[in-house]
Parts: structure tokens; sequence; C-alpha cells
């Protein structure tokens, strides 16, 4: 496979503070890559390592098998960025910027410019600073969806958008991907990210801690089940993987890691089962299992 | 008004500093107005002298104001000081009303405030009695430092009432800017505007009948004629004109949304011509290159309307023949050798802010989405450290070209212009190896561009007061403006000019290595 981002180790220190403490990330040709952490966890400043703003202090990160520190313009004709604070000129307005940033990039494709600005509701003719947040975000998603790349790198792109707009996002990020191209997005909104990305990266302070498809991840992840039985059961807290184990009478209820979700199932057969019923893991908590400090164990 | 003092006392916190600076430089403004006067004509037969040269020359008094009994010390202060003091109460109004009323509601801290438990109106007042206070301070402190000087108590009053109350008028002129527009830039903009058309009514009017002259704020403050049978019933005028002022902000206020404006901002093009990094930073920096060029454009006739008269003025005294005569020559040409320098060195002060701009659109988070586009990193740098080349040089060259057709207007000596622009132009140079300078600094770590100030405000002190403070030769001769020829005193030079070029080019370059070694930041 074709691998358009490749960061292993990748080490960014701000003073004392260690921002990014051997990361690694890989974005494949063609897939919406989820970009996932809590606040402060270092996604933004992975993103800003990616456009050659900043400079890594350690590891390995290549962009088209090129170098973003040392070939940044050349590759940024390749990709369009959408910051999650977008500032912008204030005395300039919506249009010009969009034009702008397009021309700056190598062009943009007009009869796109004209369509995007008219799903996204976007009146180009009104000064940056007079703009609402999820306006200004809408101007910085028109320029960046509006030209011709292979990479679109969105840092929580739809954190000021309106449900409806989001859902216009959303189409243009399918269709965008539909040309074979490649998405690295990072947000908060697990809808989004469950709709959208192919695959999921999911960092805590500075290192990642979990990549795959969401598949996956709940995999690895506990499932929850609550059994009416025959007669009452014994033994099952022996079972590998089987967590806050209860039993009441005929009734048991436990959580059991994904994996282990057929042995323990076998178990309860042996019991008589009368009534089942199981949950996989919601994305919530699947998160906030990550994200939560339980995980490094 | 709930909440008012609160607000006010957060604003007196927030401003200390800056309220400071403001009154003590311009209270330093009319006590050195005094000593220096005192310094050049220290006998009576010298001020008569001076009087006699000065009291008919049309130029002068359209720069300064009336030239009321100018055979005395008080009514040379009340001359030289008043107009440009006034100035300075007006611009000091105008930042501290721009400051905490539009742009807290541009940055929306204003919400903030207005979330508290204060009423609708307290942001308003305590802006207006923060001006008050300051305007009121500035005045007294300004006439006790000139009646502890040893000038009469009642032109002193007079000429301190004069300026704290025109600074109070042009409070009142920002609040009204500040409900009609929505950006602070814009409401700079019309009270600047309101400021430069009194200056020039005072003008016109003082050279003729004075009718003209009863138009304006600061007319107003020199029709109390400090020091020359003061006479105080036009003290009615600023204030009458203050409240009224006042209260047409408070309605206008309640016509209006908070965030925008009586007049809404008007939309923009849809469609942007706008397309590379010069025509950007050209477009970001030229309403600055524009601004600085005539305002030292204006400041150049000015210096240059003094003509030939300069002798006179300058008067018999040894220091003063020290002063303006240290570079050799003629009296005249010294004399316009030090004015090009003082005015290249206010053109310091674009070619700094210039440099500034650049760590500015940084810090604003401006920079990342460009720098996200194909631009490369230099590009986006060069672009603006073009505009602050040519920029530099224009002004500079703004300033040259208006001392000449001043000259050349009082003398009728048409070559002036050329002669007195040729002799200014190359102390740009100097100035841009200071705009190097913060460049390099700006290079290496962007809060750093802050050192250009500092440079500049060296090179001032050296350039007034090095040789009376007796700083090391050294020392002073690490302000490039040293190193060049005194035109038009001395014979233009090439050598030194080439040397600070090259030095110039090599913080500049090696600023550009550094910038493109660090990290990027926003705020
Ligand atoms: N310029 C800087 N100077 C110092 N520390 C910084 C700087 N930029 C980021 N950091 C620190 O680096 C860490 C990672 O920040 P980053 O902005 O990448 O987080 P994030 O994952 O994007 O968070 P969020 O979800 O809130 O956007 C934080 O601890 C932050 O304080
Ligand atoms: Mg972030």
């Amino acid at each position: 496979m074709d691998t358009v981002i490749d960061i292993a180790g990748l080490v960014k220190r701000f003073g004392h503070t260690t921002a990014l403490d051997g990361l690694d990330l890989q974005v494949e040709r063609g897939e919406v890559h989820g970009f996932l952490g809590p606040n402060g966890a270092g996604k933004s400043t992975t993103i800003r390592v990616l456009l050659g703003l900043l400079r890594a202090d350690g590891g390995i990160v290549t962009m088209f098998g090129q170098d973003p520190w040392h070939d940044a313009a050349e590759l940024h004709r390749r990709l369009a960025y959408v910051p999650g604070d977008v500032n912008l000129w204030p005395n300039l307005s919506g249009g010009e910027v969009i034009d702008l940033l397009g021309r700056l990039r190598g062009g943009l494709d007009e009869k796109r410019r004209a369509r995007l600005v008219e799903r996204f509701e976007l009146d180009p003719t009104k000064k940056a600073r007079t703009y609402s947040k999820g306006n200004r975000q809408k101007v910085a998603l028109v320029a960046a969806l509006a030209s011709d790349v292979e990479l679109l790198i969105l840092d929580e792109p739809t954190s000021g958008l309106d449900p409806l707009m989001e859902a216009v996002f959303t189409d243009c990020v399918d269709e965008f991907k539909d040309g074979g191209r490649s998405v690295l997005l990072s947000s908060h909104i697990l809808a989004e990210v469950e709709r959208l990305c192919d695959r999921v990266s999911i960092i805590r302070a500075g290192r990642t801690v979990e990549t795959g498809t969401l598949a996956d991840l709940r995999h690895l992840t506990r499932t929850s089940v609550s059994a009416e039985l025959s007669q009452a059961p014994s033994g099952l807290d022996g079972l590998a993987g089987v967590h806050d184990l209860a039993v009441e009478g005929v009734r048991a209820t436990f959580e059991v890691d994904t994996v282990h979700l057929g042995e323990a199932l076998q178990a309860l057969g042996r019991f008589g089962v009368r009534t089942l019923t199981s949950q996989p893991p919601t994305l919530e908590e699947l998160f906030l299992r990550h994200y939560g400090e339980e995980v490094a164990s | 008004m709930t909440g008012a003092l609160t607000v006010l006392r957060f604003h007196l916190r927030r401003d200390r500093l800056m309220l400071l600076w403001w009154i003590a430089g311009n209270v330093l403004l009319y006590w050195s107005q005094a000593v220096s006067t005192d310094g050049l004509y220290p006998t009576q037969a010298d001020l008569d002298k001076a009087a006699a040269g000065m009291a008919d020359n049309a130029a002068f008094i359209a720069m300064a104001g009336p030239a009321r009994a100018l055979d005395t010390l008080g009514g040379q202060v009340a001359w030289q000081a008043s107009a440009f003091g006034a100035i300075v109460a007006a611009l000091m109004s105008m930042f501290l009303v721009g400051r905490h009323t539009r742009a807290e509601e541009e940055t929306g801290r204003d919400e903030l405030v207005r979330a508290a438990a204060i009423g609708r109106h307290a942001p308003l007042a305590a802006t207006a009695l923060l001006v008050v206070i300051a305007d009121v301070l500035m005045g007294t402190l300004i006439a006790l430092s000139l009646i502890s000087y040893g000038l009469p108590a009642g032109g002193s009053l007079a000429l301190g009432l004069a300026a704290g109350l025109t600074g109070l008028v042009f409070g009142g002129v920002a609040l009204v800017a500040a409900q009609l527009v929505e950006s602070t830039r814009a409401a700079y903009g019309i009270t600047g505007a309101v400021l430069g058309v009194a200056y020039a009514l005072r003008a016109v009017g003082d050279v003729g009948n004075g009718a003209l002259s009863w138009l304006s704020p600061i007319g107003w403050g020199q029709y109390l004629r400090p020091y020359a049978e003061e006479q105080w019933w036009p003290l009615v005028l600023p204030v009458v004109a203050a409240v009224l002022l006042g209260s047409g902000a408070v309605a206008l206020f309640d016509r209006r949304d908070i965030g925008s404006g009586v007049w809404p901002a008007r939309p923009g093009p849809a469609r942007g011509s706008l397309g590379s990094a010069s025509a950007l930073a050209w477009r970001l920096q030229r309403g600055s290159v524009v601004g600085w060029s005539v305002g030292l454009l204006l400041g150049g006739i000015a210096y240059g309307s003094i003509g030939d008269d300069v002798a006179d003025l300058i008067g018999d005294s040894q220091f003063s023949k020290d002063v303006f005569t240290a570079a050799g020559g003629s009296i005249v040409d010294s004399f316009y050798a030090t004015a090009a320098v003082m005015l290249a060195l206010i053109g310091g002060g674009f070619a700094i802010a210039s440099v500034q701009r650049l760590r500015g659109e940084e810090a604003a988070g401006f920079a990342e989405p460009l720098l996200a586009t194909a631009l490369p990193r230099w590009r986006w740098a060069a672009a603006h450290l073009v505009v602050t080349v040519v920029g530099t040089l224009v002004v500079v060259l703004a300033a040259g070209l208006g001392m000449g057709l001043g000259f050349a207007m009082v003398t009728g000596d048409g070559s002036a212009v050329l002669r007195l622009t040729g002799a200014t132009l190359p102390y740009a140079v100097p100035v841009l190896v200071l705009a190097a300078v913060a460049w390099l600094a700006y290079g290496i770590r962007s809060r750093w561009a802050a050192i250009g100030w500092l440079g500049l405000g060296f090179c001032f002190v050296v350039m007034m007061f090095g040789e009376v403070l007796q700083l090391p030769g050294w020392l002073m001769d690490v302000s490039p403006l040293r190193h060049l020829a005194q035109t038009p005193a001395e014979d233009f030079r090439p050598w030194p000019l080439a040397v600070l070029v090259v030095v110039a080019v090599a913080a500049a370059a090696a600023g550009m290595v550094a910038l493109r070694r660090r990290d990027v930041v926003s705020a």
C-alpha cells in the first residue's frame, strides 16, 4: 500500500514541555484517517510539524516520501489545510481570502469554488472581521476543498459548524475521498469520526496509544453481557477476560474482553441460557477508555 | 451606570504605565521648551531679536500658532508648545477611548465584562471618566511644571488648561467615532482626520484674520492667550463641546448593537485580486506607508519653511551655536543637516513598525494558513521586507522633499528642492540598518522584534543628548547615524554609506537564515 504520511517516533519539545513524545502515525492513500486524543494531547502540534511550521526534535517524518520541513513549499502544492482556529485578516473579504489562498496553493477550480460557496451558504462579500466563528471556518473549508490536492489536513474543521453545515462537510469529504485521495482529520466529534473515518489513531500525552479501524478498536474493548440462566452459574469468575462479575441467583452480568467473548458464551451455555443481552461498547466508552488513565495498564 | 467605578479602577490598573508615559512625555515637551528657549536666548536682547525675526514669519505661525508676547519666555513656550502639546493630549485621549471601547468590542472581551452585573452604560461611562482623569492630570501637571520653572502662574494655568481641554474634546470625538464604525482602526482614522482638520483650520485662521481658528479646538486653547493677557471665557467652548460630544456618543450608543457600528461595515469584493505574497504585504502595509509619508512630508515642510531665517532663530548664545553648527559648514546647512537626521529618525518609526508587522501577522495566526500553501516561508518574509525597505525610502524621501519644498516656498530658491531631498535621502540607510537589526532579532525569536524600538530610542538619545551627557565615543558610534557625512553641511561621502548598506544586507540575510530555521508559532 501507498503511505502518504509516515511518522515514526516523533518528538517535539517546547522549552521544558514535551508536547510529542515518540508519536507514530501512518496515513495510507485513499483513506480518511481520524486523529483523536484529549485536549493538549499533541494533535495540532503534530499537524504543524507536518506543515513544516514546527521543526521536529526527533523521529522520522515523511509526507509523500519527502521531508515536510525541507520540502515544505513543494509539498504544500499537494495538500490543503484547515486550522482549528481560523484567523483571517479583518479587513479582507471572505472571497478575497479564498482566492488568495487558492492562488498561493497553485490555483483553484472555479466551478468547484462557486459550488462550495453556495453549498456552505457563505456570503463571500463580508469582511472577515464580521464573520462568525463558523463562517470563518467555512472560508477556510471552501479555500481548501476548492483546490486540486491529494491530501487534506483538517484540524477540528467543524468545531464551529451547525449540524446542517456539518452534513455538507461530511458529503464534501466523501466526494474528496472518492477520488482516491487522503484525509487526516483531527476531531472531537465522535459521530463525525464514526461516519467518515476508515482508520483512527488515538494519541495521549504525545504518544500513539492505539491505531486501527473502528472495528479493530472495538475488538480491543469489553462487551457487557447480561444473561438469565436455567440454573445458578458457578466458576464464571475463573474465566479469562471476565470483569465486574455479578451473580444473583440465576442472573449473571459481567463485562468481557471482546476477544474472549466466545469462551464466555460457551461457559454460559453449560448453565442453559434463557435470555441473553450483549452490548458492544459505545464509541464514547471506547474513547473514554483510551483517553482515561486506565489504558496504560 | 452600576459598576462603572469598578470598571474604571480596572482601566486605571491596566493603563497606569501607558498613562505615565503619555503624561510625562507631554509635560516634558512643555518644560523642555522653557529650558531650551532659556538656553537659546539667555538675555532679553536675544529674545527681542528672535521675536522680531519670528513675529512675521507666516510659515512659523501656520505651524505653531498666533505669535503673541514672543519677547517673553512664557510667550515663546506657549507658541512653540501649545499646538503640539494639544495634539499629544488629543492622541492620548483617542488611544484611551479606542482601546477601551471599540477594541474591546472587536476582540469580544467587552462581552465578558458586559455579562457581569454592570449597567449598560457602565463601560462607556468608565472610559469617559478615565479620559477626564487623564486629561485633567496632564493639564494640571503641565501648569505645575511651568510654574515651578518660574513662569507666571496665570499663563501656565491657561496653557495647561488648553492642553487638557483639547484632549477632552478629542476624547469626545473618539467616543463618537467609536460608535459610528466597527473597527478600531477606522475609529482612529476618523478622529485623526478631525484632528488634522482642526490643526489646518487654525493654521489658515492664524495666518489670516483668525476667524477660522474659532472653529478649531486647538484654536480655542490658543485663544486663552497664555502669558499674553489671558482671557478666560473661551474655556466655555471646549467644555460645552466635550459635553455635547459625550452625550452624542451615548445617544448613538443607544441606537446600535454591541459589536456593530451605527454605520454598517461596507461589504468587500466577492472575488479577490490578491494573488501573491507581495500583493498581500503591500495591501496590509500601504495605509501605514501613505500615512507616514504624508506626515513626514508635512514635517519636512514645517522645517523647510523656517527658510534661511535660521541664523536669527538660533540666536547668539554659545550653546545654540554648538548644537547647530557641530557639523561645520554654514549655520543654515548645519541646521538642515540636523533636521534631516531628525526626520529620518522619525521615519525610523515606520521602519521598525513595519518589521513588527510581520511579527504581528505571525502572532495573530494569519501566517499559518499562508505558510500551509505553496508559499515558501522566505518568500512570505521577503515580501514584507521589501515593503519595509521601499516604504522607508519613500517615507524619508517624502521628508526630504517636504523640507525642500518648504524652503523653496519661503526663499524662492527652487534648486533647494533637489538639494535638500538629496541631502536627506542617504539617512534612510542608517534607518534601514536599525530595521535590519530588528529583523534579525525577529528572525531569531519573534518576540525579540521589539528590540528595534530600543535601537531607535538609543539613536535618538545619542543624537539629542549624546554630547550633553558626555557619552563615551565608542558607545555613540554604535548609532549608525553617526557615520554618515552630515549632508548638506558636509560633502556627500559614498564609502560610509556603502559600509552601512553591507551591514544592513548582512543583518537581513542572517535574519532570514534564522527565520527559516525556527518554529513558526502563533501566540
Ligand atoms: N508554542 C507552544 N509553546 C509551548 N507549548 C506548546 C506550544 N504549542 C503547544 N504547546 C503544548 O503542547 C501540547 C500539545 O498541544 P496541542 O495544541 O498539539 O494539543 P491538541 O491535541 O491539538 O489539543 P486540542 O484538542 O485542545 O486542540 C500542549 O500541552 C500545549 O500546551
Ligand atoms: Mg488542537
